[in-house]
């Protein structure tokens, strides 16, 4: 039987999707369900002096309204940080209470603090317009690098500061910036990003009076998770009695991590007025109280010597949290961030500082890639700003600092089991054909058009975590994934998986897992996800660990399948457990031909006596049946890594960027479907090129969310990009059994210095903020024209 | 979406009596329905013109073509007529939002919204276009009074849009990269006597831009206006662009609309 890890299987869950056939949260309808619209405060900092419902509560078809006051009487619970971070000086970080409706006070626009329940969708809009607030609007922070300076948002938060984090040795730095030929600095701003999942968020909460149970319906990346944080934090329910459901979703890339405030009123409110309520979010909603992403503004800085080493990297950001720390919210400035924030590199001394702040715009968390694109932005601006200073080609730079033996002990945290960064380099440049640059520049130049290169080399540490790891730098759980596997009598296998997929494909990748590990068809097995009623708890989907931590959960448990299959194997073959092998399916009992299929040990196991023509006993304590179950806890991060190389034309007219080819060679360990990674590289390229050249999330001065729409945020659409030249180095990851390392995030991360390395490239050496709009490119080609024309 | 009440007219006699101070015309709807989705706009009537027979249809003559108020913009950029007689027309048509707009959004609808980013309300500016309404024709220059304003009376109906051939023409925009509208776009129509350079996006209304129609009407080609500055005091600034920096695409769009003629 030919190994089906590898091969590019057509995805299993293209049929439902393509023809319909999903089930996304809002295609799910109860009997006698409800309607909630929430009430949402249009300031960015307000007092709520009074709320006033009473003309509401007559508006037609109007069930319920419930407010902040409410929520409080019954004690349920707010929305919390994950992660405990400490300050430099040894203290604990200061978050504000988010409760999932605002009381007193609202802290930014989106922020909910009443929820109307009517008996159809209309009813609930036209009644909540009748809600009426009085609001003693305050002076909103709205700027990352001017957010301590401002008006103390919540009380007992000086500064707005939750945290003032460092992670390395300053005196070490200070000692190798001293030896320094040359210290190469950078101001630049990691733009804030909505993630913009194609299905809005949404939840159905059901309450069944007899059993006393709750089912929630939701948009979730990890139902599991999701349960235990509304129960365990929000009190909505003991956790048996509360089941949550998250069926078909339409792309996470972190925003639906978080437990949100409509899916704890929602499940409190039904049981409060006995029948089902359904919310879907309109788009306006997700722009607003979606959590957004990335928000930096950082100082960075590398000592050099003249020959190009690299002796050491100082990092001091400013990391924007929103309005309150949600579930990886502080995290994801620190731990995902600052460890990586040295890059493919060789430093011997280096720190990252990281205050992270509180204004009045939503919440930030882990958008796809989650701290390792702004780090990878750092380092990699530093290192072409190096190459440009030092006269060394940038490719040479980058390699003359690469590691050269693995595993790699990266400067501040990680040890790298497995790459070659040499090979990947040089196998990105023959792509991309980089020597044939000069060429294609003077080709642009005769159309009077600039052109610029850029190269960026990345590693991330992702397929999270140890848990003891973990745990121990502040994470409120342990990061480990469940699997189960069960055959049927009649051969057929289910595998329950702790991971969730929400566009990733694990119907068909965790499938052709399964079908090696059991030599079983593919047609034959089943991959079931999403329902904390189905399958053990499991940690969800994020960080790139489905496959690095769920998928060797499987693994493992298909390997004890097998286990039992050889000694059932052995007690109907009188052979001894030892001298039974498997191979594709087989259970083959060492030099004879007496074998049984894996098809037939599971009916075996079923069936275990001994009646006429059947003879299958089980061995003597053996347990019948056939369902095993592994929880897989990694022994370290994975570390996916890589060079992209991209080339853009520059029409100094108008400022227009075209990104004309783009070169993406990774590092993904073993690849399991090349099919579906592609498709994650090309979206991860498509999220990473639309941060440097179209995405950004722009707060007024008030607090007012100025691209709250796609009229005025730019998705890119598939017109922007050339198609992707995609490659791979494969060396597999030594640390879990598949040799695989993650490959969700890797394109989000390494495309945007890439892409604006081109574009500072072509624009000679001038700094210019993501996105690179048009605008901004035709000023600094107009001070190009101007610097030239006094040149000359 | 407040509720309204839903008409359908059989002719623009029945459509004009059902207008009222508190109701719209309904033709593609492009405009019309996310502005009440969004509870921007509301009215208690809303009467549909897509079945009067009348409005719909392209006619060329030797000097013009007369587009029925609601053809849609498919029809336009698919049309072979127009495609012969005003090929910019066509280009303009066929680069109006995207495949579901241009297949229900209408010229007539268009024109009478008067989007201060929309395509068509340049092609009329450029190419001396004549409004034909139930009531009377309206110059162009006449017609596009301010942002969203017309000349349009209430109840009054547009039929169809007369376009003057040019001699040449080209329609050059630069998009908005988000909503795709035109940040600034420059429709350059050669008659025989004089040049129009028509922009939109540039400021609140479309208008006529008199410098650069006067340098191309002394010299057609895009070198005669390579470094004309325009006063950029009264133009749109917002965050997609600034004022200056649109004072500088109406140049660069309309030497590549030159260039493209």
């Amino acid at each position: 039987m030919a190994s089906l890890v590898g091969s590019r299987v057509e995805r299993k869950e293209d049929k439902r999707f393509l023809t319909g056939k999903g089930r996304y949260t809002s295609d799910i309808n109860l009997a006698n369900q409800t309607y909630a619209i929430f009430v949402r405060s249009p300031h960015a900092r307000a007092q709520i002096k009074k709320l006033d419902i009473s003309k509401a509560q007559k508006s037609s078809g109007v069930v319920s309204i419930l407010t902040g006051s409410e929520i409080a009487e019954d004690k349920i619970g707010g929305l919390i940080a994950g992660w405990a971070i400490r300050s430099e000086d040894g203290t604990e970080m200061k978050c504000p209470a988010n409760p999932p409706l605002a009381k007193d006070i609202v802290n930014f626009v989106g922020d909910p603090l009443a929820v109307v329940i009517a008996e159809s969708l209309e009813e609930a809009k036209s009644a909540a317009e009748k809600v009426s607030v009085d609001y003693k609007v305050l002076k909103a922070v709205t700027s990352t690098a001017d957010a301590m300076n401002g008006d103390t948002i919540h009380e007992g938060i000086d500064k707005n500061l939750c945290f003032d984090w460092l992670l390395g040795d300053r005196q070490k730095v200070k000692e190798a910036f001293d030896k320094a030929d040359k210290v190469i600095s950078i101001d630049i701003i990691n733009n804030r990003l909505i993630p913009n999942a194609m299905e809005p968020r949404a939840c159905l909460a059901d309450y069944n009076s007899a059993s006393e149970e709750i089912t929630l319906y939701t948009t979730s990346q990890n139902p599991h998770l999701s349960r235990l944080i509304m129960s365990a934090f929000g009190n909505v329910s003991p956790e048996h009695k509360l089941r949550v459901v998250a069926p078909d979703v339409g792309g996470g890339f972190g925003s639906k991590i978080n437990v949100y405030n409509e899916d704890i009123v929602c499940s409190w409110a039904a049981k409060k007025i006995n029948r089902a309520i359904k919310w879907v979010a309109e788009r306006s909603e997700s722009f607003l109280t979606d959590i957004h992403g990335r928000d930096h503004v950082t100082h960075a800085e590398l000592a050099v010597t003249n020959d190009g080493k690299f002796l050491g990297f100082k990092n001091e950001t400013i990391a924007n949290l929103g309005a309150y720390a949600r579930v990886f919210g502080t995290v994801t400035p620190t731990y995902l961030f600052g460890p990586c924030a040295t890059g493919v590199y060789e430093i011997p001394a280096a720190y990252s500082n990281v205050k992270a702040v509180f204004t009045n715009t939503a919440p930030v968390d882990a958008y796809r890639g989650a701290g390792r694109p702004e780090a990878t932005y750092t380092i990699e601006r530093l290192v072409e700003k190096a190459s440009m200073e030092l006269g060394i080609d940038k490719t040479e730079l980058r390699m003359k600092n690469f590691p050269t033996a693995f595993p790699f002990k990266q400067t501040l945290v990680h040890t790298v089991d497995s790459g070659d960064y040499i090979a990947g380099m040089e196998k990105a440049k023959q792509m991309a054909d980089y020597n044939g640059y000069e060429a294609r520049r003077k080709d642009s130049e005769s159309r009077g058009k600039l052109r610029g290169i850029g190269v960026s080399s990345y590693f991330e540490a992702c397929g999270i975590a140890p848990s003891a790891a973990v745990m121990s730098l502040g994470c409120g759980v342990g990061l480990w994934e469940s699997a189960e596997v069960r055959f049927n009598p009649t051969g057929q296998v289910t595998v329950y998986t702790g991971s969730h997929s929400h566009g990733q494909s694990h119907q068909t990748t965790f499938a052709q897992i399964a079908a090696d590990e059991l030599g079983v068809p593919i047609e034959n097995i089943d991959i079931v996800h999403g329902d904390t009623d189905k399958g053990t708890f499991g940690m969800g989907t994020y960080g790139s660990r489905s496959l690095t931590v769920g998928g060797i959960a499987i693994v493992n448990a298909c390997k004890k399948i097998v286990e039992k299959g050889k000694r059932v194997t052995a007690k109907m073959l009188e052979a001894s457990p030892e001298d039974v092998e498997f191979k594709d399916g087989e259970f083959i009992v060492a030099k004879s031909n007496k074998k049984k299929t894996i098809g037939e040990i599971a009916f075996a196991c079923y069936l275990p006596g001994v009646r006429d023509e059947m003879k299958s006993p089980l061995p003597e304590g053996e347990e019948p049946g056939l369902k095993e179950t592994a929880f897989f806890d990694p022994s370290n991060f994975s570390f996916p890594a890589g060079t992209h190389i991209a080339e853009v034309e520059i029409d100094p007219e108008t400022g227009e960027v075209k990104l004309e080819k783009y070169t993406a060679c990774d590092d993904f360990g073993r690849i399991i479907n090349p099919m579906i990674v592609e498709g994650q590289v090309h979206g991860g390229l498509a999220q990473g090129i639309g941060q440097a050249l179209y995405e950004n999330a722009e707060y007024d001065e008030t607090g007012q969310l100025m691209t709250g729409s796609y009229m005025d945020y730019t998705m890119p659409r598939a017109d922007n990009f050339p198609e992707f030249n995609i490659g791979y180095t494969c060396t597999h990851a030594t640390t879990n059994p598949l040799g695989v390392k993650g490959c969700g995030e890797a394109g989000a991360i390494a495309a945007p210095p890439t892409v604006m390395n081109a574009v500072i490239d072509a624009l000679g050496g001038q700094e210019i903020t993501m996105p690179a709009t048009a605008e901004k490119v035709w000023k600094a080609c107009k001070n190009l024209k101007k610097s030239n024309s006094k040149a000359a | 979406m407040k509720d309204f009440n839903y008409h359908s007219a059989k002719d623009i006699k029945e459509a004009s009596k059902l207008s009222s101070s508190n109701s719209a015309f309904l033709a593609g709807g492009m405009t019309t329905i996310p502005s009440m989705k969004l509870g921007l706009a509301s009215y208690k009537d809303l009467i549909n013109i897509k079945n009067i027979k009348k409005l719909s249809g392209i006619k060329v003559s030797a000097k013009s073509v007369t587009i029925g108020a609601i053809t849609k913009h498919v029809e336009v950029a698919n049309s072979k007529e127009v495609k012969k007689a005003i090929p910019s027309l066509a280009n303009l048509a066929e680069g109006i939002g995207d495949p579901q707009v241009r297949n229900r959004g209408t010229i007539g609808g268009s024109v009478a919204n008067n989007d201060p980013s929309a395509d068509y309300p340049s092609a009329c500016i450029a190419l001396n276009a004549t409004i034909h309404t139930n009531d009377r024709k309206i110059e162009a220059s006449k017609f596009f009074k301010g942002m969203f304003e017309t000349a349009l009376k209430k109840g009054e109906l547009i039929e169809a849009i007369e376009f003057q051939i040019p001699e040449k023409s080209s329609y050059q925009k630069h998009p908005n990269p988000a909503s795709r509208y035109a940040v600034v776009g420059v429709y350059v129509a050669k008659h025989k006597k004089d040049v129009n350079v028509a922009v939109t996006g540039a400021k609140p209304c479309v208008y006529n831009d008199k410098d650069l129609s006067k340098a191309l009407s002394n010299s057609f080609s895009s070198s005669s206006i390579q470094n004309m500055e325009l006063d950029s005091s009264d133009m749109n600034s917002d965050i997609h662009a600034s004022a200056e920096y649109r004072a500088s695409l109406v140049v660069t769009q309309a030497k590549k609309a030159v260039d493209a003629c």
